[in-house]
């Protein structure tokens, strides 16, 4: 039976912003789902609040609303679209709790729009513990020994009947937020405490522990017919206890035999009928106790979920899209499998002939009182795959591809007399390198047994590993020319980097790699085909292997390599995905065969149908140089993937290969703080007082000249990683001292700080000879917040319109100076209407996709036509904005997943992602725009103001708004008696330091309704971080700089009731 | 113990890796499964006879081998292709490294071989015969010898040979606790090559079971007495099993409800007057779409057979049930005048999906159905 034909249009709820648990892999889901509807003829309504994402390009959906992702913004858009139907399933864990709770308040039965992909009693079933496990028993099938807690009475009662340690989930959070594993009764009753809070249903599931046992996941379809298949197994090389997203996990399973497979599979399909699923795409999880195989589900999404990302990478079988086809009444037998061009029907179970190995990418360097061990809720922020011939190749390939200076297993303990103490804690309990301490484990000649029983690790894999460490100290005593052409073969096999082998025998990797090619060791390219082989495929989606015939079969086409941007990480995103993605579209607009490069299965790049080839490889020199080798493509493109392609543009040159765009040079005057000051002064632009210094005496000496306080960072990172404002010497010595490595080969920039200064970010294109503004962001927090975290607004919303021409000229300036052919990013700082030029970059940066949209023009696609040689006025290139708009991007944070860490904004980005609100207004814009970051802010009651010294000038202006918009007020000292001085009441309250009854007793009594709380230098903000964090966890809204509490006053001002929803087509 | 080996195949190509198990050449037709797991399933399935079997996963011999999972005593493949034996098994049933159980049962392996261009060659050209042979490429002319002197399968009749010789009545039902079993009904299952699971399946969901010999005679088998007969599967060509044929069309003459599987589904329409054919790579894998024809449902499918049954020569009394969706080949007939049908897959999966076990539920009802019709 064909497709419905009483649905003519169908809602797809996206997943929001980036957070932690929730990455790029639901724009890859969301953006399949758009495409094969609107393909179908349905007319796809699209809200999503998040910018960056590829799904909401106007093009995907009929309507593509950048909204909260709200119930009550999502109800206004169905009164106004009056969809048929709302497909949850694409948009994550988001996506399923949004529709749920419009079926709960009504509003799909008001407006007759039907559930389609999960039913409300499915997602119920699946979602809510209790029930899951009630279903789980009423079929026989096991689940861990649990019980069910809504207090912390229930709570201990279960526990007493579970013993230690035991295992706490609360119901209904992402990423199993707020869970943990409790050894003791004190940890168990603060995860319980913390969990009953964040479960929106005060619900908590308590399990028996499972630690140690294996867990596996399946990806099951299901269509109308009740046709079941199996797209991948996963195996989590991690045991419980770690979050499946914080392991590394293989596919196919591994060490299962097909009895023990085969009952995980036919339990899959039970539970999933059971749970009544009945079109689409789930991801069942189970564990099996490695002793003797008992079996027990963990928890099945009725959804298209990360792991189905992940599976649909790893076999070539795109589930979002086939279950999107299935929901609106397609059959499994109706759809063809795209991989074998058609010949073969999606009603099949892929069978895959290599190894994929995923391995998660972590950011506790951001997030230094975080606590890094690995538990069940989720830590990670991005992850890499490698795809290998065997296990060891994948392994070894992820782990090249994770950016962390890793080309292997690279050693990571120092020669300390404690390191069997070190081991023992590493392998017991998980951190994010736990790979490598096992490797160095094998090193100290600690035997399988033994990791295995402080890990868990299947001695399947160990051994594996054992091997490779093996391998390595038999390298270690070779010398390059001593390697023949099997040893090298063999070498490449396992997946041995030139890179790791050079570190070895004390070669370079251009040596390892002369003398590999010399050999003739060159890699052949295999064809992920879902197949095994079995049918012959014509789509280009491949890996390297080192064996036999190579099926990459590249053609004569003139054809452009784009480099991705790997892992997703703080500070780069999905942004530069986006980025990458619409160069490769651009390029075969312009009739060239686009290739792509990129290791991360999350995103829309790695999609076999974005570009017209697709390498998953890692993105190193040497396997970068290994495809162009093959491809001999016309020019590579670097300026999209963020730094990750950046880095190789040295090697990419020094090989004579083509780089289309802004020559390299720029980015080197650009980034260099000596070319780039006597660039500044040659243009006769204003910096601020800065300087690079190379050790404490230098900087000590130069941060006289530059007076404080002084922005302080290392040269060449992004993101702001390790920087920081410093307000004296101490602070700086200490700084230099604790955070950060100085030296000559790693010098550290001094920049003097603008205070009270406006953060402008510019966005430039040009084509050599034209150049045009892209946009012009005006920053809400003031400059010294990382740009990244900062809320901005296009237009500016506070800037003359003589800054802005002033801007304008000097952006244009530099583009001409620097012969930028594309995108080039400027920071500017204003203070007092002068402007002050911060940083350049000339390439895309993260708010490319935000001005795009915006525009409702792809300025990386304009940007990309022109690196081929077509001019901005050959593309029509226009940046006219849409009248009587305003667009805000508000950054989200993780703090919420890091309950130890201070959530101040500072000069170090620590934001995950970023939402997008629209409006008639600034106000409104940022009002929907904090819905949509989930802020909920109130309208009126206490608010407790607290501000530093230099902000005190501010407050004749603050107060009279609070008080106006209704809030009486509570503040400190200093700042209540300034407050007094200006004739208004505030309650006076103590400080933390200042004994109690102190702040944070009134934000626990529930008392405070938003707090304003700014401050500065290491000891106050020290002082004053309980503050912050007890709002956090008390759900409070908190500003933390001053011009934001102006920016959420006039949020305030509007009303939600009259917020205008206007898709973008409606708005372009 | 590892030793140098050879790949050889007929069209000439030399493939080295390495050997494991049992040193000995071994000639066979060599085919390639996609099965990703199963292994000791596959290698001990008796329809593998005169086979080299190559796997397309890369890691074989991960789980070992242990003491539930053979499919029969022994191995009747020639041989096996891999491209990795792992180092190390692990898994808690496993009881014996793949190699020493190949070892044991005289069969052997040749690892690091580079089996996706293994399968792409098969898959293009269709079939090929090969031989392993222990050594490297300057001693072949024994193993090249052995390979000439290989005829194919073709007009082979191997069931016959992997035939039980001594009638059996089989007692214990599936893993892992063996212990459902029905005993209402009794079933004589013709041992072509038959699969344990296949005599689990049975006596799980019909009753007793008779295992006996492929060349039985129909006086014989009918001293039996049985409700039902099985036809099981197993390898080679089915044409030249005439004397089956002749039994099953007595079978049929006296309205027997008869159930077959693989080969036992060519027999069985081989008796209805269809005709087979060889295919050009066969079927060898768990990932098969098999629609029934009548629900429309498809079903996943465990498959392993290189003959089928033409489609185009069923004659009127018989229905097709049954096809692949990969390749449109008949997967299972039913007969419109008799009490019998039969499934070219393995709906005993071992390895593979379970889904089909329903047709022993069918069969079951079948006898139920034609018993109170007489």
């Amino acid at each position: 039976m064909p497709k419905r034909t009483d649905i003519k249009s169908v809602l797809i709820i996206g997943a929001g912003p980036i957070i932690i648990g929730q990455a790029c892999e639901f724009d890859y889901s969301g953006a399949q789902a758009c495409k094969a509807l609107k393909a179908e003829g349905f007319r796809v309504i699209l809200v999503n609040s998040n910018p960056a994402t590829i799904m909401t390009d106007p093009l995907l959906a009929d309507a593509t609303y950048i909204e909260p992702i709200h119930w009550k913004s999502i109800e206004q858009i169905i009164a106004k679209e009056l969809p048929d139907a709302l497909l949850p399933t694409m948009g994550g864990q988001t996506g399923l709790n949004t529709a749920l709770t419009l079926a709960k308040e009504g509003v799909l039965k008001k407006y007759n729009v039907e559930l389609i992909g999960a039913s409300r009693e499915a997602i119920d079933k699946a979602e809510d513990r209790e029930l899951f496990d009630k279903t789980m028993k009423g079929i026989g099938i096991e689940t861990p020994r649990s019980g069910i807690a809504h207090s912390m009475e229930e709570a201990l009662i279960v526990q007493e009947d579970l013993g230690f340690p035991c295992i706490i989930r609360p119901s209904f959070t992402l990423g199993g937020s707020g869970g943990g594993v409790a050894y003791n009764i004190q940890e168990f009753k603060e995860i319980c405490e913390k969990g009953l809070d964040l479960s929106p249903t005060t619900e908590l599931l308590i399990d028996e522990s499972l630690l140690g046992w294996k867990e596996y996941e399946l990806e099951v379809v299901r269509d109308k017919n009740d046709n079941c298949i199996i797209i991948c197994s996963i195996e989590n090389l991690d045991p419980m206890g770690v979050h499946t997203g914080d392991s590394i996990t293989v596919a196919p399973a591994q060490t299962l035999t097909d009895k023990e497979y085969q009952v995980l599979r036919d339990q899959s399909f039970k539970i999933l009928r059971e749970i009544g699923v009945e079109t689409g795409g789930s991801n069942v999880q189970f564990g099996i106790n490695p002793e003797n195989g008992r079996v027990v589900v963990i928890e099945m999404n009725p959804r298209v979920s990360r792991s189905s990302a992940l599976a649909s990478k790893a076999t070539g079988f795109p589930i979002a899209k086939v279950a999107a086809l299935l929901s609106v009444g397609f059959t499994l037998d109706e759809l063809q499998n795209d991989i074998t061009n058609g010949l073969t029907p999606a009603s099949f179970e892929p069978s895959i002939d290599y190894i994929v190995t995923k391995i998660p990418k972590f950011a506790f360097e951001k997030f230094p009182q975080a606590n890094d061990r690995l538990t069940t809720q989720m830590k990670s922020v991005g992850e890499v795959m490698g795809i290998g011939r065997t296990f060891q190749e994948s392994l070894q390939k992820a782990l090249q591809s994770l950016e962390e200076d890793l080309h292997g297993f690279e050693n990571i303990i120092d020669n300390s007399s404690d390191q069997n103490e070190t081991l023992r804690y590493q392998l017991t309990f998980a951190g994010s390198k736990r790979i490598l301490y096992v490797a160095e484990a094998i090193r100290l000649g600690w035997d399988a047994e033994k990791i295995n029983q402080l890990t868990g690790i299947d001695f399947w894999f160990l051994h594996q590993i054992i091997d490779l460490i093996d391998e390595e100290n038999i390298l270690q005593d070779t010398k390059l020319n001593e390697i023949d052409f099997d040893k090298m073969l063999n070498l490449k096999k396992k997946g041995f980097a030139d890179r790791r082998i050079a570190d070895l025998i004390s070669s370079s990797t251009k040596e390892v790699r002369d003398f590999r090619k010399k050999l003739g060791v060159t890699p052949s390219f295999k064809r992920v085909d879902t197949c095994a082989a079995e049918f012959a495929t014509e789509t280009a989606y491949m890996y390297s292997a080192y064996e036999g015939e190579c099926e990459s079969r590249p053609t004569n086409n003139k054809k452009v390599i784009v480099l991705g941007s790997g892992p997703n990480r703080i500070g780069q995103g999905i942004e530069f995905d986006y980025c990458c993605v619409h160069a490769s579209f651009a390029l075969q607009e312009e009739g060239y065969e686009s290739i792509m490069i990129n290791c991360n299965p999350e995103t829309v790049s790695t999609d076999y149908d974005t570009s017209n080839r697709l390498y998953f490889e890692p993105i190193t020199e040497e396997k970068v140089l290994d495809i162009i080798d093959l491809e001999k493509p016309e020019g590579v493109i670097i300026q999209f993937g963020g730094q990750t392609p950046l880095k190789l543009s040295e090697v990419l040159l020094s090989n004579n290969v083509k780089i289309l765009g802004t020559d390299v040079d720029a980015i080197d005057r650009s980034e260099d703080r000596k070319r780039f000051q006597s660039l500044a002064h040659q243009l006769n632009l204003r910096q601020p007082p800065n300087s690079t210094v190379k050790n404490l005496k230098e900087a000590l000496k130069v941060s006289e000249e530059i007076g404080f306080p002084i922005v302080v960072r290392p040269s060449y990172v992004l993101g702001g990683r390790a920087m920081e404002l410093v307000h004296t010497q101490v602070e700086l010595e200490k700084y230099l001292k604790e955070a950060v490595e100085v030296s000559d080969k790693k010098p550290i920039l001094l920049d003097g700080y603008l205070t009270d200064a406006i953060e402008v970010d510019v966005d430039v294109i040009s084509d050599g000879k034209d150049i045009e503004i892209g946009g012009i962001l005006q920053h809400i927090e003031q400059a010294g917040i990382h740009s990244g975290d900062s809320a901005c607004s296009l237009p500016p919303y506070s800037l003359s319109e003589i800054v802005i021409k002033e801007i304008e000229k000097q952006a244009k300036k530099i583009a001409a100076e620097l012969n930028v052919i594309g995108l080039m990013n400027i920071q500017f700082a204003v203070q007092d209407n002068n402007v002050f030029i911060i940083e350049v970059n000339p390439r895309a940066s993260r708010t490319v996709p935000f001005i795009s949209k915006c525009l409702g023009e792809s300025l990386v696609k304009s940007a990309t036509k022109i690196m081929v040689g077509k001019t901005l006025k050959g593309i029509s290139f226009s940046n006219l904005l849409p009248k009587n708009y305003f667009f805000v991007k508000e950054a989200v944070l993780p703090f919420d997943k890091f309950p130890a860490v201070d959530p101040i904004l500072g000069p170090e980005m620590k934001s995950t992602g970023e939402v997008m609100g629209i409006g008639s207004s600034f106000g409104e814009a940022y009002a929907k725009a904090q819905r949509a970051a989930n802020k909920i802010f109130p309208d009126s009651g206490l608010a407790f103001v607290s501000v530093k010294e230099s902000d005190k000038k501010y407050l004749p202006n603050l107060v009279p708004l609070l008080l106006e918009q209704g809030f009486s007020l509570i503040a400190t000292r200093g700042t209540a008696n300034a407050i007094k001085e200006l004739g208004h009441d505030a309650q006076i309250i103590n400080k933390v330091t200042e004994g109690r009854p102190h702040i944070v007793d009134e934000l626990l009594n529930n008392r405070v309704n938003i707090l304003i709380n700014t401050t500065e230098g290491r000891q106050s903000i020290e002082d004053s971080a309980s503050i912050r964090r007890t709002a956090l966890q008390n759900k409070l809204f908190c500003v933390t700089t001053i011009f934001g509490a102006f920016a959420i006053l006039e949020a305030m001002s509007t009303s939600s009731d009259d917020w205008i929803y206007n898709s973008l087509q409606e708005i372009n | 113990m590892s030793f140098p080996a050879v790949l050889i195949l007929e069209d000439g190509s030399l493939i080295e890796g390495t050997g494991f198990g049992a040193k000995e050449i071994s000639v066979g037709e060599i085919v390639f499964n996609t099965s990703i797991s199963g292994y000791q399933e596959i290698i001990t399935d008796p329809s593998y006879a005169k086979q080299i079997i190559a796997f397309t996963h890369p890691h074989i011999g991960n789980t070992g081998i242990n003491d539930e999972d053979n499919e029969s005593d022994s191995i009747f493949a020639s041989g096996i292709v891999i491209k990795d034996l792992p180092n190390h098994y692990s898994n808690w049933r496993a009881t014996q490294s793949l190699e020493s159980f190949l070892k044991s049962k005289k069969t052997i392996g040749i690892s690091n071989i580079n089996t996706r261009a293994l399968t792409a060659k098969l898959r293009d050209h269709g079939s090929l015969k090969a031989c392993i042979s222990p050594g490297d490429k300057s001693s072949l002319s024994t193993a090249q010898k052995a390979l000439n002197d290989f005829s194919g399968l073709e007009g082979l009749d191997l069931a016959k040979k992997v035939s039980t010789k001594n009638s059996f009545s089989w007692e214990e039902g599936t893993w892992p606790n063996y212990q459902e079993v029905k005993d209402d009904k009794l079933i004589v299952a013709i041992d072509f090559g038959v699969k344990k699971n296949i005599l689990r399946l049975l006596r799980k969901y019909v009753g007793k079971v008779q295992v006996v010999n492929a060349q039985i005679s129909f006086e014989e088998l009918m001293k039996h007495k049985p409700d039902g007969v099985f036809l099981s599967n197993g390898p080679g060509d089915p044409e030249p099993c005439d004397y089956a044929i002749r039994l099953i069309q007595q079978l049929l003459d006296i309205n027997m409800p008869i159930f077959g599987i693989c080969l036992g589904h060519q027999l069985l329409a081989l008796s209805g007057g269809c005709k087979t054919y060889k295919m050009k790579f066969g079927h060898h894998g768990a990932n098969h779409p098999v629609q029934d024809l009548h629900s429309k449902i498809v079903y996943i499918t465990s498959q392993n057979h290189g003959f089928a049954v033409d489609l185009s020569s069923l004659p009127t009394n018989i229905e097709p049930s049954h096809i692949s969706l990969f390749d449109e080949s008949l997967q299972g007939i039913i007969f419109k005048d008799k009490p019998a049908f039969s499934f070219q897959g393995h709906p005993e999966a071992s390895p593979g999906p379970h889904e089909l076990e329903e047709l022993f539920i069918k069969f079951n009802s079948m006898i139920d159905y034609h018993a109170k019709k007489n």
